[in-house]
Order: structure tokens, then C-alpha cells, then sequence
């Protein structure tokens, strides 16, 4: 059940004194309705300027029971389940900071609410960046971006950021600053907090800063369109390519109800190996058919944004839904048959954007009940197969459909681990898996 | 140990998988790092996941601490058995379960050793990229453990990147899994936070790692530069030049003696021997070669070799491996140190290490992993003149303390175990380590995993954070907490 501002006005007003002491004045105001976060109005929001300031506010609202988000860009507010509660927001927008950009080392250190897009800028100027094409990168935070886990297609080759994150610094509900990992690419002292922290929804604590391991800019890119004819080919394609000893950065194959597949290839590095590898993968690929295309190829799934009118994909349908799938690279074809077979064309639209890593994004349209039925079959099938769908967002008018899924038989370590880190349950109430 | 225990442990792994016996004990008292040691009540020896499971099940009923062991080759003490406990060695477990080329996944146990797997899946043209110096030895349960790195960790990561899932036996005897062969379970990532968690979260019984593709060509370059100082300067160069090769390691003089002394690795006598190696398709890694060479010239290279062939290139690895077990060949007795510096304070290090060194009056060879900032200085010393291997082993700290002071870590890939968990203090603050223990006591409230490493203070599960009272709006079961 959804219990909007459930501390009370004589909290939540207390509460707002309390923040008075530790934010400046003009930081700490009522909310206004663009800060509605998965459908749920918040009393207040507050703009800590500091990482101690956050922790400070953070313990306040921990001890007098105000349910907390924490908010970076806002891009992904409606992914997870929505909040059980929610009270306060308490934003990143002020920690923007770079704090120190070690070239010479390959590693940045930077606060959660710089944006990525301010971040690569910064990188660039020593041709360096973070390997990451997260979905709105002059929007999405640092924070939000670690927090939901959202990794492009450059994962394939660089990690995900998981395999990027060095080092973490996280307040927790009851004050504590705690910083884990490290600023150097090496280290193995203590747990791996960073990584516990990636993906985790801001259930734990707040990422108040990140450091990260850099890779060079590219010195020259290519970037190739592959026509497959059908499904199958398309997905010979990609294991025949993930099986060659071409050094691609990125994979992807695009699935359209209404189009032929297509598959799209980067290669970077010099000159000279680029052209053997594009000598290469002609040989590879036989008879289909190949062109140079656009990099823009590469943010094709925010095209699945966004979910209503104004929608470079409005298709006619009342109810959308766009889901994060995860299976294995060998299974796209089948994948892609169990959305067709569970999506009849006469009253569905779909599209799906999925990466030679396995990992998909999949948007459905069509009648409420229609789609529904669609993700929950498509959830019982992948989940079977050892994959996973999560909803990222959907449509009002459909019924309630957990975003998680099956959390699997390591939720009670899980639920100890939010006992731990946050036995009140201030941040992101019932967001998470399993109700966490 | 209770007589009706001991019968019950018995009756889990059979006559032949428990030992008892004082002498055969003595081979589980240390791990590498021999100047731990701890006689454990016992060793078991379990074959499947349901016998580790029991033998937990009987350690958690008995509040009987245990620690798992590999190979043993751990050089942090790691796998040093603790006081009144039992170790379970899992090299019984030693099967490779699934080969999968097309997802590029393997499923194995824990006691399968870290070469074997590549090995299995070469005939495909793959390999497992963590390539610790022990590899030919060491498990992947260990390398799980401590989260193991390699020469190629530069460029392919550590064991944490190439571990996407695990069967693991809670140190409550629950049998659990984290990630699986698809990436992104939902949930927090507890394979991330179990590997390199040192044997102190539960133990390991099944691993899925991904594999890798074996790249089209792969060229060793060999440079000698007159001092650490110009090798480091070249390491920057090709960093700022945006390569990133697969690996980039640096033997000091005294290192390269060693090794040539042990495998004739036919080394160029000289102050600074770096070793780069590119790899990838043929053309890109020909257009790189050239301008590497480029930066060993203008960094004052004497002499550079390139190594074609496969022999070549074992030839001039098998020296970097066997660097440390050389040491035996100029010194009778070595500490070996695994600090991490930014790379960049390299020459800043190594001359407050040359000062240092003097002033104790003792010998120290480096081997570097200079890409990452990965330094294993060896402190040599002789045990029979009194006094050294004591100030061998305050030289040995001091060095961390210059790697902690120039930003850097305590262990970039042996592990804290019993050696460093002082030094824990002195890299992280109390809220830090006060933190990292809340995991511990998530998954383990009765500390019996690996009790006594890692952290400096034990502390009691259940201290802080203080005991949870339900808000009043739970109690009136308006809203649900998790």
C-alpha cells in the first residue's frame, strides 16, 4: 500500500527546521509537483551542499522517521517499484564537483551529482573518458547512473560499471561518511563497497562521491550497419562475430516489429587496424549487406523513450511499458520469438535494442491487459531460461506489475544487508527487490 | 574437540577426507606466507556442496569457527587456520562443470586450478584472463577469495571481472547463489562484494566465469633503460599516447639478477627492464608496436628486443613469474611487499624506498606492475644474523606506509588476511572499517567464517547499528518494512 508523507506535518515541519541548521535556508524548500518521484508527491526537498551536510541531513531524517530518495538528474525516478513511503528528497544538484582528474593515473575522482556528460567533457580535454553510454548523459547524474546500474554498449568491451567504479564514498541513514575501495585501478583492501553500492538503488546509503578508472578517447571510430535478413541471421551474425578475433567495442542488435534486424558494429583504435578489421569482418559476414552509418546508432535505445505523447514511437497503443531484459548473447533469437510469439501484431507495437552482453531493452505497446500478460509470460520464460526482465517504466493504466521479478534464494542476505546499512528503512522504502 | 563432533564430521567426509594426525596437520598450519602458523583441531576434506554444507551446519551449531583453503599459495595468510577451528580444504572439489563457448562461460568448482581452465577451453581459442603468478597452482576458490590479479589485469581486469556468479554456502550452512551466467541479476551485486571478501562471507562452492577470446596476435617488447626513473617515464608516455597494452611490468637490477640467476631468462643487464605486451588484431597491434618502440627510444632505451614467437615469450614471462621464488637465488631469506601507488608517484616511491633501504641497511628488489601502480618490493634479508628479520620486516611495513602516504593501497592483489589487518587503520578510517563490518555481520552474525582476518578490532554483530523498534506505522501494519 502506498502511504504518501507518512511522518506527519508536525515532522515533516520539524524536520525542515532541523535541515535549516545544517543547509542553507534557500536549499531546503516545499516540493513542488515536477518532484513527484514513481507517482508519489514528497513533502520537501533538500539541496545539501556538502557530502557532510547530505550525511547530516540524511541522520535527521533518519531519526525523526522521514522517508528519504535521494534524487541525482531525475531521469530515472519512475524505475523500481514505487516508494512505500516518501517524505523528503534529498538532491545532488549542488555536489557537482570534479575533484580531481589524475590523467597521468587513468582515474577521476568525482561527486554523485556531477552529470556525465560534464564529467566526459572535463575528461576529454587529456583524450581520455569514462567508458560508459549511459541514457542521457547531459541529464543523468553520477550518482543515479551508479545507483540503477545503467550501462550502454560499450560494456561489451570495458566493463560494466561495476568493472569502472574504483572507489565509493557513501552516507549512510545514521550519519556515517564511509569511504571504500580506493583511487588507485589496484586494491584488494577490505570489501568492495563500490560494487555493493552499483546497482543498488540507493537502499543502502547515498553515493556521495565516486572514483573511476579511465580509458583513453579513441583515436579513430567506425561504425558499420550489418542488414541481416531475419532473426536467425541476425543472430548468427553476432555469435559469429563474438567467436572472431575482431577487437569490436561495441554490438548491438536492433529488432523493430515492423523492420528487418539490423546489426550494428563499432570498431576504434589506429587507422591502420581498424581498415584490417573491417577487411575482416566482410569476409566474416558472407553475403549480408554492410554500410557505414551514424554514431548515433549507439543511443538507439533512448529512442524507446519516452513513454507517452511527444514519442518518436507513438504507435496508436493506450499502454506502454519498457523492461531491461538480460539474457544469454546465444538466446537473442529465441529471445526475440518469445516476444513475438507473446505479442500478437495486430494489437501490440514493439522494439528491442540487445547487446552482444546479453542485456536488452524492450518497449511494448498495446492494451493494458494485453501488455500485462505479455511481460509476465516474457518474465516466467527468461526467468526459466536463467535471465531476468525488469520493468524500468510503464504506463499508469497498467495493473500493478512487480519491477524486479524473482530476487532468487539470496534475498534474506540481502534483507540483512538493508537491516545493516539501514534498519529504518529511510531510503527508497519498498523500492527494491523483494520489497526492500 | 568434542569426541561426538569429530564422529559427526567423520561420518560427513568419510575416514579419508578428515586428517587428524599432528604431522599431517602441519601441512595445513600456514599458507604461503609461512611466518603465520596455527595448528587446527582439523582438516576436511569435503567432495560435493552438500557435504561442505554439512560440515557448516555442524560448525554453525557448534559456534566452531572454520577456514577454507585452496591451494594454499595465498601469500597474506589468508588461509592461516584460526585457533580452536577447522579448515576445509576444497581441493577435492576440482571438476569443471559446463564449458559453454558460445556465452563464453565456464561453471566450476572451487578446487579447480586457475591454468586448468584455460587449458580446457584453449583447443577453442579462449582463455581465463587472471593470470596470477601461482596460476599454474593456485584455485580459482582461492583466487575468488582474494580477488587475484596477473600481469594482465591491466587490461582484462581482475578475478572480480571475470566472476559473474557463485554457489555459495553461508557460514549458517544455507545454501545460496549469487549473479548467474546472465549479467544484472536483480538485486545488490553479492558476487562483487563476496569475491576478494577473503573466505569471510562463506565459502564458494561453484563458480561461473566468463572466458575470453584469445586475441589474433599478442607481441612482447623487452626495453632496458638505465634506472627505474626512464622506464616509469616510458610507462607514461604510452599511457598519455592512449594505449592501454595488456600488461606493463618493470624488474629493477637486482630483480632481473635474480631471475637470471633462476631461469636464464636471458634478460638485458640494466637498471630498468620494462616489459610491454600488445595484443589484438595483427594490424593494430603492428601500428602500436611502432610507436611504442618510438617512446622506449626517446625514454633512453639501450636495447630493445621484441618477442615473436610463443617460446619467446614464455621465456621472458617465466622470468617475470618466477621473480619472487628467485629471490632465493641472491638472498637466503625475502618478505615479499604488495603495495599499490599511483602510478605516477613511482619515482617520488622509489627513492624514499632507496633511503629507507639504506638506512636499514638491507637489500630491496622491485617488481612492478607498472601500469596499475602495483609494487612488490622484496626485502631481502638473513635469518641467522640476528636482528635482520625484524628489521626486515619494520623495513617491509615502512614501505606500505609510502604507499598509503602517496595515495596508493595496502594489497593490490595478495589480500589483507592476518598479515595486514593492522594496517587496515592506517589506509581506512573507523567509520570506514566500522562499515565494511556491517557486511560481515549480514552474512555472517556469529563471525565463524575466517573470524580473525581482514579487520583489525573484531567487532560483535549487533553492537551498532543499535536494535530496530518498528515505527508506529508498522506495528499498525499500515506500511511494511523489509
Amino acid at each position: 500500500m502506498t502511504v504518501a508523507s507518512p511522518a506527519g506535518t508536525a515532522s515533516i515541519r520539524a524536520f525542515k527546521v532541523a535541515a535549516h541548521n545544517v543547509v542553507t535556508p534557500d536549499h531546503v524548500h516545499s516540493a513542488q509537483p515536477s518532484d513527484v518521484a514513481a507517482g508519489v508527491p514528497p513533502e520537501v526537498v533538500v539541496e545539501p551542499g556538502t557530502e557532510q551536510e547530505l550525511a547530516q541531513v540524511l541522520k535527521i531524517a533518519n531519526d525523526s522517521r522521514i522517508a528519504v530518495i535521494p534524487r541525482g538528474g531525475g531521469t530515472k525516478l519512475t524505475w523500481g517499484n514505487p516508494p512505500s513511503r516518501l517524505d523528503a528528497i534529498i538532491s545532488t544538484a549542488r555536489l557537482t564537483r570534479i575533484i580531481e582528474h589524475a590523467w597521468a593515473d587513468l582515474t577521476v575522482s568525482v561527486e554523485a551529482g556531477c552529470t556525465v556528460q560534464k564529467l566526459q567533457e572535463a575528461l576529454a580535454l587529456h583524450n581520455q573518458r569514462l567508458a560508459l553510454d549511459p541514457l542521457w548523459p547531459d541529464r543523468a547524474t553520477i550518482g543515479g547512473v551508479l545507483s540503477t546500474n545503467d550501462t550502454g554498449t560499450l560494456r561489451l568491451r570495458f566493463g560494466g560499471l561495476r568493472d569502472l567504479i574504483i572507489g565509493a564514498t557513501l552516507a549512510l541513514p545514521d550519519g556515517t561518511l564511509a569511504s571504500s575501495g580506493g583511487k588507485v585501478v589496484k586494491n584488494v583492501a577490505g570489501y568492495d563497497l563500490p560494487k555493493l553500492a552499483t546497482g543498488a538503488f540507493g537502499t543502502l546509503g547515498v553515493i556521495t562521491r565516486a572514483v573511476f578508472r579511465l580509458h583513453p578517447l579513441p583515436q579513430n571510430s567506425l561504425h558499420l550497419t550489418i542488414l541481416a535478413s531475419d532473426l536467425h541471421e541476425t543472430q548468427r551474425i553476432i555469435l559469429a562475430i563474438q567467436n572472431s578475433k575482431l577487437a569490436h567495442a561495441a554490438l548491438q542488435a536492433r529488432v523493430w516489429a515492423e523492420a528487418p534486424p539490423e546489426v550494428n558494429i563499432l570498431f576504434e583504435g589506429t587507422e591502420a587496424g581498424i581498415a584490417a578489421q573491417r577487411t575482416d569482418l566482410t569476409k566474416l559476414m558472407g553475403t549480408a549487406k554492410m554500410k557505414e552509418c551514424s554514431p548515433d546508432v549507439w543511443k538507439v535505445r533512448q529512442e524507446l523513450w519516452p513513454l507517452s505523447s511527444g514519442s518518436a514511437m507513438q504507435t496508436g497503443f493506450p499502454t506502454s511499458a519498457i523492461v531491461k531484459i538480460s539474457i544469454l548473447p546465444s538466446t537473442v533469437a529465441l529471445t526475440v520469438q518469445r516476444i513475438s510469439q507473446a505479442t500478437n501484431p495486430q494489437h501490440f507495437g514493439w522494439r528491442a535494442v540487445l547487446q552482444a552482453t546479453g542485456i536488452g531493452w524492450l518497449r511494448l505497446d498495446g492494451q493494458p491487459d494485453a501488455v500485462h500478460e505479455a511481460l509476465q509470460g516474457l518474465r516466467t520464460d527468461l526467468e526459466a531460461a536463467g535471465g531476468s526482465l525488469v520493468a524500468l517504466e510503464h504506463s499508469e493504466d497498467l495493473a500493478p506489475f512487480d519491477a524486479w521479478g524473482q530476487p532468487g534464494d539470496a534475498l534474506p542476505v540481502m534483507r540483512a544487508l538493508k537491516q545493516q546499512f539501514d534498519p529504518r528503512g529511510t531510503l527508497n522504502a519498498g523500492r527494491f527487490v523483494g520489497g526492500i | 574437540m568434542d569426541s561426538r563432533v569429530f564422529q559427526e564430521l567423520r561420518t560427513i567426509v568419510g575416514p579419508s577426507g578428515l586428517i587428524t594426525s599432528s604431522e599431517e596437520l602441519r601441512t595445513y598450519e600456514s599458507d604461503a606466507l609461512t611466518n603465520f602458523r596455527v595448528v587446527p583441531f582439523a582438516v576436511l576434506l569435503p567432495q560435493t556442496t552438500a557435504e561442505v554444507q554439512a560440515i557448516i551446519r555442524v560448525c554453525h551449531r557448534e559456534k566452531m569457527p572454520f577456514v577454507a583453503r585452496g591451494s594454499g599459495t595465498g601469500l597474506s595468510g589468508g588461509a592461516l587456520p584460526v585457533e580452536n577451528g577447522v579448515v576445509i580444504a576444497l581441493t577435492r572439489m576440482n571438476k569443471i562443470l559446463e564449458v559453454d563457448f558460445a556465452n563464453a562461460r565456464v561453471v566450476v568448482e572451487p578446487g579447480v586450478i586457475n591454468l586448468d581452465v584455460s587449458s580446457r577451453v584453449q583447443p577453442q581459442d579462449f582463455f581465463y584472463a587472471p593470470d596470477p603468478s601461482s596460476q599454474s597452482v593456485c584455485s580459482i576458490g582461492g583466487n575468488v577469495a582474494e580477488n587475484s590479479g596477473g600481469a594482465h589485469c591491466l587490461k582484462y581486469g581482475f578475478t572480480t571481472t571475470h566472476v559473474i556468479g557463485l554457489e555459495v554456502v553461508l557460514p549458517d550452512g544455507t545454501l545460496v547463489h549469487f549473479g548467474s551466467k546472465t549479467l544484472d541479476m536483480p538485486g545488490y551485486d553479492l558476487a562483487g562484494v563476496f569475491v576478494g571478501s577473503e573466505g569471510t562471507l562463506g565459502i564458494a562452492t561453484k563458480v561461473i566465469l566468463r572466458i575470453v577470446k584469445r586475441p589474433a596476435c599478442v607481441r612482447t617488447l623487452l626495453a632496458a633503460f638505465p634506472s627505474p626513473n626512464e622506464a616509469g617515464a616510458a610507462v607514461s608516455d604510452i599511457i598519455a599516447a592512449g594505449m592501454l597494452p595488456a600488461a606493463m611490468e618493470m624488474m629493477d637490477n637486482l630483480s632481473i639478477q635474480a631471475a637470471e640467476a633462476a631461469v636464464h631468462a636471458n634478460y638485458p643487464n640494466c637498471g630498468g627492464l620494462l616489459l610491454v605486451e600488445l595484443d589484438g588484431p595483427v594490424a593494430e597491434v603492428e601500428a602500436l608496436t611502432i610507436r611504442v618502440d618510438q617512446i622506449f627510444k626517446k625514454n633512453g632505451a639501450s636495447e630493445i628486443r621484441v618477442a615473436q614467437s610463443d617460446v619467446e615469450r614464455a621465456l621472458v614471462w617465466k622470468g617475470r613469474k618466477s621473480a619472487f621464488a628467485a629471490m632465493g637465488r641472491i638472498s637466503p631469506n625475502y618478505i615479499v611487499q604488495d603495495g599499490v601507488i599511483p602510478r605516477t608517484a613511482l619515482p617520488k616511491v622509489l627513492s624514499e624506498m632507496g633511503i629507507l633501504s639504506a638506512k636499514a641497511g638491507l637489500r630491496v628488489a622491485n617488481v612492478f606492475h607498472a601500469g596499475d601502480g602495483n609494487l612488490h618490493p622484496l626485502v631481502l634479508y638473513d635469518r641467522r644474523i640476528e636482528g635482520q628479520e625484524a628489521a626486515a620486516e619494520a623495513l617491509s611495513y615502512q614501505i606500505l606506509e609510502l604507499c598509503i602516504a602517496a595515495g596508493g593501497s595496502i594489497t593490490g592483489e595478495h589480500g589483507v588476511g592476518e598479515d595486514k589487518k593492522h594496517a587496515m587503520s592506517k589506509m581506512f578510517a573507523e567509520p570506514d572499517l566500522e562499515t565494511m563490518q556491517r557486511v560481515r555481520c549480514a552474512f555472517d552474525p556469529l563471525q565463524l567464517a575466517n573470524p580473525t582476518k581482514i579487520f583489525p578490532r573484531p567487532r560483535m554483530c549487533g553492537e551498532k547499528p543499535g536494535k530496530y523498534v518498528p515505527h508506529a506505522l508498522e506495528t499498525a501494519e499500515v506500511a511494511e518494512r523489509f
